[in-house]
């Protein structure tokens, strides 16, 4: 294994440049490294104007997610001797505007994430505070997958619908809205179908099935907007049934 | 102001002659997408094909509407039918269609498992057991169809 990696990172700085444009760096190529220890060190020795997000370093925060050689990945989690002799390319995550370097703003999923109503919803107590509610392994089972979710948006990364369709609400979206609804302690399943059961919500994806490739925590994003499409289909033939059959 | 909210106002352009405190040039920049979007990955193609087969799948139902037309107006009608569906394009476009329905057929079948989440005695039903008996559904039709097709009636 060589001793140094070259890393071909896009820079864009907002206030002079135009378009991004591709900076190279020679960084040591250590069997541990992993993508974000490349991108530290030229921080901390080479040019400490390079700005990107990280915070755990463990695949936890969700935060240092980028496209490392046309994929996008959690770069903490992508290690450096995987594309060894180089160079490695490193850019921001696709389809999000870049703020700087390899930062995206991700506002228009923090507009779209309260939407789909990610917390449990009750409709028979007005609180939750002192209730206790019990729940079986098998209903742990049902919904936990999709709970798994970190928020870093590589599956928006890899999705064209979303390139696209801006307004797609979006894979993670729609699987943290099935993490609520097959919770055995929500309620709030029919609230969220006036926002799923939409032309921007599940209906919108095609199936590419790229946002479950993408994804670090095995959430299978696509499979939850598959199985969403067969309820908001079994529940739109269930209202021609008269009343009683339903 | 937070940065979160200080990107959210930088990025609503028909605001801008408001920010004067913003200088345009900061503003977020945001990437296009290529017209050849599709051909860089596999799946992206795949994917595109898949959709493009609907207009294959609407030709069958076309076709077929053409055949029951032709049958129920007689013999002659009919000859001309089947004379005019020999013919060179016509079985290039067939084939072309056929494959694309096929396409449209398996993916649609390799699917199933994905949306459909079968619980037998409290254990999910594995997703190849669910995808194995769609695809063996569509054999037995497919056979029952041939059957009849080859004059087994
Ligand atoms: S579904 Fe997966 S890829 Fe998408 S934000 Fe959540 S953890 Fe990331
Ligand atoms: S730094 Fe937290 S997920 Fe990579």
């Amino acid at each position: 294994m060589p001793d140094t990696i070259t890393l071909q990172v896009a820079r864009y700085r907002p206030d002079t440049d135009a378009a991004p444009t591709m900076q190279e760096y020679v960084v040591p190529l250590r069997q541990e490294w992993a993508v974000l220890d490349g991108l530290n060190y030229i921080k901390d020795q080479l040019d400490g104007t390079l700005s990107f997000r990280w915070s755990c370093r463990m695949g936890i925060c969700g935060s240092c997610g980028m496209t490392v050689d046309g994929d996008p990945a959690l770069t903490c989690g992508t290690f450096l001797a995987d594309y060894a002799p180089g160079p490695v390319r490193v850019e921001p995550l696709a389809n999000f505007p870049v703020i700087r370097d390899l930062v995206v703003g991700i506002d228009d999923f923090m507009r779209k994430l309260p939407k789909v109503k990610p917390w449990l919803v009750r409709e028979d107590e007005p609180g939750v505070a002192d209730v206790e509610f019990l729940q079986t392994p098998p209903q742990l089972d049902e919904y936990q997958q999709y709970s798994m979710c970190i928020n870093c948006m590589l599956c928006y990364a890899a999705c064209p619908v979303y390139a696209i369709e801006p307004d797609f609400l979006g894979p993670a979206a729609i699987a943290l809205a099935q993490r609520y609804n097959l919770d055995s302690r929500d309620q709030g399943a029919h609230q969220r179908m006036d926002v799923l059961a939409t032309a921007e919500g599940v209906w919108a994806c095609t199936y590419v099935g790229e946002c479950t490739s993408a994804c670090p925590k095995g959430v299978d994003p696509a499979g939850a907007i598959q199985r969403y499409k067969l309820t908001a289909a079994t529940r739109t033939l269930r209202s021609f049934l008269p009343r009683g059959e339903r | 102001m937070s940065e979160l909210a200080r990107e959210s106002s930088m990025q609503r352009p028909h605001e801008a002659p408001t920010q004067r405190a913003v200088p345009a040039q900061v503003r977020p920049y945001r990437p296009r997408v290529s017209r050849f979007w599709w051909l860089r990955r596999r799946s992206y193609l795949l994917f595109v094909l898949r959709e493009l087969s609907s207009v294959f799948v609407a030709w069958f139902v076309v076709y077929l509407l053409l055949l029951v037309d032709a049958v129920y107006q007689g013999p002659d009608p009919y000859r001309r039918f089947l004379e005019w569906s020999g013919r060179p394009w016509v079985l290039v476009l067939n084939m072309v269609a056929l494959a694309f329905v096929l396409l449209h057929a398996i993916t649609w079948f390799n699917l199933a498992p994905k949306a459909m989440v079968l619980r037998m005695q409290g254990r999910r039903v594995p997703a190849r057991l669910v995808a194995a008996a769609h695809f063996a559904a569509w054999g037995v039709a497919s056979g029952v169809v041939a059957w009849i097709v080859l004059g087994g009636l």
